[in-house]
């Protein structure tokens, strides 16, 4: 039997694919490095244009059910390109341009070699945007693994390095357990409502008959967990810093807003269209691990002293902010995803301008840099010094970092809505501790420079135009939506 | 009305170069970006209809994010139209001080920018109609004042302005949460709305969680019993300009807060709670009193008699009347323009003897410097409440509401409150009379033994300046008109203040 495929549907992971492809070819033939870096660049841009292009049309979707095997249920289709998941592709491509001019320099600097990093950070993406798009339990695992597996080969790229091989396996045990977890959840969910697509396992979650309900429960939440990893909530969170500081850091950028959006996204896609009907099972479970996510994600962000770990760390607690919204199980889920969407997209501009500002600026010759190095880098470099302040401002979620605060009212809102209120109590206290450490950051950036007699001064960073152009683009994406949050707001209750 | 600091502040951002070289010529722009300000804040007080001060006049209102029904909402009535204009004036002072008498620490340019940004805060916060909105204005004020003491303070800035910060923001996430709370179950955001419906949707228990929520967060600013405890260092900390602010305008948020968004959206929480917030307000008086009994430092006896001053306004918050929430908001802006003074006053003390310490500057200062002891008389004996100055009628009407708490409330416990608090205006008048008894009174302070001589020969103290005078003469002309003349002031809030109870 031959199924049509809706190929403008698929374009965007189709495209990135392809050029994956290309690449790794192209590197056999000793295309120069710059060339390698424009196709990238190039055709992440292209399947943005593609994304653009569709979400002016209607919803699309792909690889359906044939009518015969339908019988009466719901269409089932395995790739959906609705407005949500287009929102999602749009973030992560744009992260993923971003995260592509950051990785120029470094190549190069780091000896890395250029065809294959391309080629595994395309293949990762492509997981990515298949992970957004999916709607059936098969393709998200195949689409998350898609995603994890090239990442491990990334962050073990500086193959001279001990601390990135220590890094990637680290990574890759989480990971394969993890994996392992969710696919027994998998099983569990399939044998108790004999589904794969969303569209199928929701209603029959709902009229599961009461011995099966406790395996249906069980197998949601190791479904759960599955995802926990990715986006490095509490307890699968402690593989973050060390692989954010071993991994190359513009890999650590793309794990800590490409690989967590789309880890988000999947969550969202399986909670709410998957398991509505267990929203009294893993409504309390994701509470839970928001409150510990952000408490302990925040708390071990204070002792911090080299900026990327603290990025690791407050990036885990803010992962907790992301799921809050979830917590509130079926009340009000439509409101809750929308939140999260919201978050996620928000953050993933400011976290990306923070990363892109550290990458560039950031001391060299020194393997990490410490906090103390970004002293008087606002009197020294006055526009990076600003954009990493703003961001730092933006990630507390206080004025003038508008666009932050409305992530955090959002997030706020939908969790008091769904009834958690001890939550958002929760997230207050949580708010203040991790204001603590942002703003001891961006003080030192406008902080004398620290007198350093002793060793010779390395003297300033000095970007390339690449991560210039990705500083600036994450500061006027900052500025743009801190003068009209209502845009992300606006699209993402369109899309949920 | 917001707009022009928000523009002037942004302006600042341009390259020094290009933009007002110098800083006398940035000093001089910030005076007249708020000067601006404050002729538009009086044009609104003149446009404004006070045979209808119940209805909110001056309305802007466009849809911001309908996904979520925000809405770009703002509007003045009674009740914020004077906090607007003291906001207005309080700043326009403040930059017309910082004309002659820049703090030292230099950059003129930036700190003008964060006082405007602050003014753009604090109008915003008093116009703000939507719960988002007011939110979004209440957070602006926070980083510019945070830099404002970190960067002009006193010796221990650092940590007093981390403790401001973080004290405000725990109220304020805590804050955040009970609003919501409360918007979400009645269903809107809009103000005015949910003063018209009173709660309605929510029930008992959701509300007394989002009252006390709110009062949590509105008490850390306002600031309450035992919740001020980041206050003295702050104001000790900050430079004059700051400490004004902060006294004259900052603490007026909290307090505003209550009144227009907790009373009106949780009225059952309010009853429930209204008992405790009277106990820790009666607390905050006394312990305001004998605190400032026991300092040594001017501006710290200042801060802590703002405490007290504020227990006063909570009080008459707690009362539920109307009698007692005009109390409250007249009280709001005595002590704005009585601690404003004081805080210039204790400022220009400070900038002549080098030293705040009270038992250092010894006494005489009467005879060393008549004008400036004059004025801190005058602004001392307005603080305590003496009839006829503006301090006097917000506490004694605080009292008053006491004497006769809203019907729901057991009036036994708020008799107690009100004898215990005139109790507490008494102490008042003790510590004041203490100061000036110390510091204007008496011979000044003989050269200690072994001093040097540079130390003990202070000199002649420098003469009042025309902006000094400038800055402190309207402060003085208006507690007098409103003390003279209460009615001006409460005829424009009674009317709101009856509508926001639910009244008629």
């Amino acid at each position: 039997m031959i199924q049509g495929i809706d190929y403008a549907a698929i374009a965007p992971p189709l495209i990135v694919v392809l050029a994956a492809i290309a690449l790794l070819l192209a590197d056999a033939f000793d295309v120069p490095r710059r060339v390698l870096g424009a196709v990238s660049g190039g055709a992440l841009a292209a399947a943005l244009i593609a994304v653009i292009a569709l979400a002016s049309g209607g919803r699309r979707a792909t690889f359906c059910l044939p009518g015969g095997l339908r019988g009466n249920g719901p269409p089932s289709c395995s790739y959906v390109a609705d407005d949500f998941t287009l929102l999602f592709q749009g973030v992560v491509l744009a992260a993923a341009v971003v995260v592509v001019l950051l990785s120029l320099r470094e190549i190069a600097d780091a000896r890395m070699p250029a065809g294959e990093y391309h080629f595994l950070l395309l293949a990762a993406i492509t997981g990515a945007l298949v992970l957004v798009a999916a709607r059936d339990l098969i393709l998200l695992v195949v689409a998350l693994e898609t995603l994890s597996l090239p990442v491990f080969a990334l962050v073990a790229l500086r193959r001279y390095d001990g601390v990135a091989s220590e890094a990637a396996v680290k990574l890759f045990l989480v990971s394969v357990v993890s994996a392992a977890i969710m696919l027994f959840g998998i099983s569990m969910v399939y044998g108790a409502t004999g589904a794969m697509h969303l569209d199928r396992i929701a209603p029959a979650l709902q009229r599961l008959p009461d011995h099966l309900s406790p395996v249906a429960g069980v197998g949601v939440v190791l479904v759960l967990a599955g995802f926990a990893f990715k986006v490095a909530a509490v307890p699968f969170h402690f593989w973050a810093p060390d692989v954010y500081q071993g991994a190359p850091l513009p890999v650590a950028a793309f794990l800590s807003v490409v690989s967590k959006a789309a880890g988000f996204a999947g969550l969202t896609i399986v909670l709410a269209l998957g398991f509505p009907a267990y929203g009294h099972v893993w409504g309390p479970v994701v509470a839970v691990l928001a409150a510990v996510t952000m408490t302990l994600g925040n708390l071990l962000a204070l002792r911090q002293r080299t900026a990327i770990r603290l990025l690791a760390w407050s990036s885990i607690a803010q992962s907790g902010y992301m799921l809050a919204p979830l917590a509130v199980g079926t009340r009000r889920l439509p409101e809750a995803v929308a939140a999260t969407i919201a978050y996620v997209a928000l953050y993933a501009v400011m976290n990306l301008g923070a990363f892109a500002v550290v990458i560039g600026y950031g001391a060299r010759g020194k393997r990490f840099a410490a906090l103390d190095d970004f002293r008087g880098l606002a009197r020294t470099r006055p526009a990076a010094g600003a954009a990493l302040a703003f961001f730092l401002i933006c990630l507390a979620g206080l004025p003038p970092g508008v666009m932050g605060l409305f992530a955090k009212v959002v997030v706020f809102r939908a969790t008091v809505a769904g009834g958690v209120t001890w939550l958002a109590v929760v997230m207050a206290v949580n708010t203040v501790i991790g204001l603590y450490y942002y703003l001891a950051w961006a003080a030192r950036l406008f902080a004398a420079p620290a007198e350093r007699p002793s060793e010779p001064v390395p003297g300033p960073a000095e970007p390339g135009p690449a991560v210039r152009a990705a500083v600036a683009a994450t500061a006027a994406g900052a500025l743009v939506l801190t003068v009209a949050p209502q845009l992300v707001l606006q699209a993402v209750t369109a899309a949920s | 009305m917001t707009a022009i600091p928000l523009a002037g502040a942004l302006l600042l951002l341009l390259p020094e170069s290009r933009f007002l070289p110098g800083d006398t010529a940035v000093r001089r722009y910030g005076l007249g970006v708020s000067g601006a300000t404050l002729l538009v804040a009086l044009s609104a007080v003149a446009a404004f209809d006070y045979g209808a001060t119940s209805r909110v006049q001056l309305e802007i209102d466009h849809a911001w994010a309908p996904a979520i029904g925000l809405r770009f909402h703002l509007g003045a009535d009674g009740i914020s139209l004077p906090l607007v204009v003291l906001t207005a004036l309080l700043t326009f002072l403040c930059l017309l001080h910082v004309t002659k008498h820049p703090p030292a620490g230099g950059g003129a340019r930036l700190l003008v920018a964060l006082l405007l940004v602050l003014e753009v805060g604090l109008i915003g916060t008093f116009v703000a109609l939507d719960l988002v909105l007011f939110f979004v204005f209440f957070e602006v004020v926070l980083i510019p004042m945070y830099v404002v003491i970190a960067r002009w303070g006193g010796p221990g800035r650092r940590a007093a302005a981390s403790k401001f910060l973080f004290y405000t923001l725990l109220g304020s996430g805590l804050l955040l949460a009970g609003m919501l709370l409360v918007a979400v179950n009645v269903g809107t955001l809009d103000m005015t709305e949910l003063a018209r419906l009173q709660g309605e949707g929510a029930t008992r228990g959701v509300q007394i969680t989002a009252f006390l929520l709110m009062v949590v967060g509105f008490g850390v600013k306002a600031p309450m019993w035992p919740l001020h405890t980041w206050l003295p260092d702050a104001h000790t900390e900050a430079p004059t300009v700051g400490s004004v602010l902060l006294a004259g305008v900052l603490l007026k948020m909290g307090t505003y807060g209550l009144v227009r968004v907790a009373l009106p959206a949780a009225p059952e929480g309010a009853e429930y709670w209204a008992p405790w917030l009277g106990l820790l307000a009666v607390a905050g008086i006394v312990y305001g009193a004998l605190a400032c009994l026991a300092q040594r430092e001017l501006k710290r006896m200042i801060a802590f008699s703002s405490v007290g001053h504020m227990g006063f306004v909570l009080l008459g918050i707690a009362t539920l009347t109307p009698v007692g929430i005009n109390a409250a908001l007249f009280g709001n802006i005595a002590h704005g323009l009585i601690t404003g003074l004081l805080f210039f006053l204790a400022g220009a003390i400070k900038d002549r003897y080098g030293t705040g310490d009270l038992d250092a500057l010894g006494g005489g200062m009467l005879g060393a410097a008549p004008r400036l002891a004059s004025f801190l008389t005058f602004a001392s004996v307005a603080s305590l409440g003496l009839p006829g100055l503006a301090g006097f009628w917000g506490e004694m009407l605080a009292l008053v509401g006491a004497y006769r708490p809203h019907a729901a409330l057991p009036r036994e416990t708020f008799v107690t409150f009100m004898v215990v608090g005139g109790l507490g205006a008494v102490l008042t008048a003790a510590y004041f009379l203490r100061l000036l008894a110390k510091i204007t009174h008496g011979r000044p302070v003989e050269a200690p033994a072994g001093a040097s001589a540079g130390a003990s020969a202070r000199g002649p103290v420098a003469a009042i300046s025309a902006y000094e005078y400038a800055s402190w003469v309207p402060l003085i002309v208006l507690t007098l008109l409103v003390g003279l003349w209460p009615k001006t002031l409460l005829d424009v809030t009674t009317a709101p203040v009856r509508a926001l109870l639910g009244g008629g």
